[in-house]
């Protein structure tokens, strides 16, 4: 049987279809390099010069010592290198890396999650209104309460989060027999737009918080350490589990409502998980890295035209991607004006809007 | 047949009352917004000093409030209109100038030229330097969006990703520059950035007013046309309509429109998106009425403009109040479905969105 039996022959077409699978390993390998040798960029470059090796020595005693409750002068002490750059490395440059590593996947999967729920391709956490929730509440607790605590910053950021996201939908769905995607955009451009007028105004009458606000706002991440990091990570590693274990009922919620129920998902039990898992996860990372704009909408856009619509398959690549870009930014916005910075949703949003513009010109843009 | 005509008829009367009440409501705040002040005046006061025979009264109606109450409303009306065009073309309420990024980009433009630049660009233009900022700005970033989101014709949901890009970017440009400026300079300059009708006089107001005068006839010529678009580039194209062409030349005035409003008050958001909705919604038609749309847009700045003038305790840019209004609103109408089916404790009602 040395000549192609009829009887094999129809399997080439499975195997052409399985076309795509090289170029999905291929782009999520490549984005995992580029993460790794990124944050290792984020670890090794700031503006105060340490030697590298100096760096490698002083992260692996951090990591050794983890538990060990001794503080920065101490350990700095007891390994034979000056203090600034131990602390440089181990209270600023690592919380930062871990932060622009977890907003970014935060974003990007929230804004994954936010295209299915309200069945639109633009829909984003910053077009949404949920940002400007988060951000409406950090404000109150920075204007009204003037505390500005990290912990309290985490909590309002999710209390706002919440609010606006459940708001958007609820306003977006209720009187309505069917959801459409038109009523529910219009509900998060509303309710965004009034939550973001408020907290302009607030701005804009409080001349002394001016400069404080607009440096949050722009997601300067020079000046957060640990004590912003710690409480916001558990939250978005919650958010991401949740949203990963959505990943199925949302696939099924992507070919209709009816469909999905005949399927034997329970649509609105994960409606309500989607919108909770939205807010765990655009609430920390605007708690961690500011109002950052984009991401949510580009990130998902870029995974769908790598692995295709599958949730399974397009959630972490997805979270990945806009890590990538994310940590990225944070490098660039340290380099780019060095010693000074330039607060990272700025870089982040001259990366990733040409990147968009590219790619959607080049393909035909794809829908859900 | 004639069921079918009926409703058709029931709409267009419907449309005409929205209009009409729209128009009242307007001049009510008009009349309000001119006699209501330090000096205020009654209603025989206002009416003697507007035909310029009041003396002082005159002075303060007619130089210092009717340039900001006309503003008002001739803006409201222009930049609502501008968006009922652009939502009709790229058919998505997203699809508004203030979305895709042109007051983002007439902003930049203003920034650019007045605290980038060395002074003596600035110094050399004068007075207006922002008006020619924002203009350069404004008709740059939408010309830039245009030819980006251009590839065998503009397809409505491209323009609008690429509209978000550039407005993203745009931002982040005049987050950056604010950052470096100083704290004085960058907070005016942000007070401007939410949009003002406080710093109005007639010598800015006119030239704006004319290019209005020429813009909107050669808009309400295109109307016919714009209907065409709206059943599709396909049935519009065996009707016999140039698409890309015409597409193109609707556009341009609409920039204009926004344009022209932008360089005087600076980027007001929200009106170009939420007036046509908020029309759409009480004329209850298939498409964006304009003609409601506008009414409606005058309605929201004017009753915008006098909140800030009159209601709030500090002075505060009229944008970010008609945001608050606009977007209230909106959520008012897309709720009030809901409430009607929880009053009857029926069924949903039907949705109109």
């Amino acid at each position: 049987m040395t000549g192609r039996s009829p009887l094999t022959a129809p399997r080439r077409p499975r195997i052409r279809r399985a076309g795509p699978r090289p170029r999905r390993l291929v782009a999520t390998g490549l984005a995992l390099v580029a993460l790794v040798l990124l944050c290792a960029a984020s670890l090794y470059v700031g503006s105060r010069l340490v030697p590298p090796t100096t760096v490698s020595r002083i992260l692996i005693d951090s990591l050794t010592h983890l538990g060990s409750g001794q503080s920065s002068p101490e350990r700095a002490r007891a390994l034979g290198v000056i203090a600034q750059d131990y602390s440089a490395v181990v209270d600023l440059r690592l919380p930062r890396t871990v932060i622009a590593l977890s907003a970014g996947a935060a974003l990007g999967v929230a804004g994954a999650l936010m295209q299915v729920l309200t069945r639109n391709p633009l829909a984003e956490p910053g077009i949404l209104g949920v940002n400007a929730g988060a951000a409406f509440a950090i404000v109150l607790v920075i204007v009204l309460l003037g505390v500005s605590s990290p912990v309290a910053f985490v909590a309002a950021s999710l209390a706002g989060a919440f609010v606006a996201t459940l708001a958007v939908f609820l306003i977006g769905t209720l009187g309505a027999g069917v959801i459409t995607p038109e009523r529910l955009t219009l509900a998060g451009v509303a309710i965004g737009a009034v939550l973001a007028g408020i907290t302009s105004a607030f701005r804009l009458s409080n001349p002394r918080e001016y400069s404080i606000l607009l440096s949050w706002e722009s997601g300067d991440l020079s000046q957060r350490g640990w004590e912003t990091a710690l409480p916001a990570l558990p939250v978005v590693l919650a958010g991401l589990v949740l949203a990963l274990a959505l990943a199925g009922p949302m696939n099924a919620l992507l070919l209709g409502e009816d469909m999905a129920a005949s399927l034997g998902a329970n649509v609105r039990r994960t409606r309500f998980l989607l919108v909770l898992a939205i807010t765990l996860l655009a609430g920390s990372a605007t708690a961690l890295a500011g109002p950052i704009v984009f991401l949510g909408l580009m990130a998902p856009h870029v995974a769908r035209w790598i692995v295709g619509p599958d949730q399974t398959r397009l959630l972490p690549l997805a979270a990945l991607l806009s890590a990538v870009i994310m940590v990225l930014a944070d490098v660039i916005a340290r380099v780019v004006m060095w010693p000074g910075e330039v607060p990272v949703g700025i870089v982040s949003a001259l990366l990733g809007a040409p990147v968009l513009i590219v790619l959607v010109r080049r393909r035909r843009a794809s829908g859900l | 047949m004639s069921a079918a005509r009926t409703a058709v008829t029931a709409r267009r009367t419907r449309s005409v009352v929205v209009c009409t009440v729209l128009g009242l409501i307007t001049l009510v705040l008009t009349l309000i917004a001119l006699s209501r002040g330090d000096f205020p005046l009654t209603l025989p006061e206002l009416l003697e000093a507007l035909t310029g025979r009041g003396g002082f009264a005159s002075t303060i109606v007619l130089e210092w409030r009717l340039p900001r109450a006309l503003a008002a409303v001739v803006f409201g009306a222009a930049l609502a209109l501008s968006g009922a065009i652009f939502q009709t073309l790229t058919r998505n309420p997203l699809g508004s100038p203030d979305v895709l990024g042109f007051s983002t980009g007439a902003y930049t433009g203003v920034l650019l030229l007045t605290l980038v630049a060395p002074p003596a660009a600035a110094g050399l233009l004068g007075g207006a330097a922002t008006t020619v900022g924002a203009l350069v700005g404004g008709i740059g970033s939408a010309l830039i969006v245009y030819l980006l989101a251009r590839r065998d014709g503009v397809q409505g949901f491209r323009l609008i990703v690429v509209g978000i890009a550039m407005s993203a970017m745009l931002n982040a440009v005049n987050v950056w520059i604010l950052l470096q400026a100083q704290d004085e300079v960058a907070m005016a300059a942000s007070m401007w950035g939410a949009g003002t009708l406080s710093l109005l006089d007639w010598a800015g107001l006119v030239p704006v007013l004319i290019l209005l005068v020429v813009v909107v006839p050669l808009l309400i010529l295109c109307v016919p046309l714009l209907r065409q678009l709206e059943l599709g580039d396909d049935v519009a194209a065996v009707h016999g309509v140039a698409v890309e062409r015409t597409r193109r030349r609707i556009l341009l005035l609409a920039v204009v429109l926004v344009a022209a409003v932008t360089a005087l008050s600076g980027p007001i958001a929200f009106v170009a998106l939420s007036a046509p909705q908020l029309a759409k919604r009480l004329v209850r038609g298939t498409g964006i009425p304009l003609a409601a749309s506008a009414a409606m847009g005058a309605v929201l700045l004017s009753g915008a403009d006098l909140v800030t003038q009159h209601v709030l305790p500090t002075a505060l840019p009229v944008g970010v109040v008609t945001i608050v209004l606009g977007g209230l609103y909106l959520v008012g109408l897309l709720l009030a479905p809901a409430l009607q089916a929880l009053r009857t404790g029926g069924r949903y009602g039907q949705d109109h969105a």
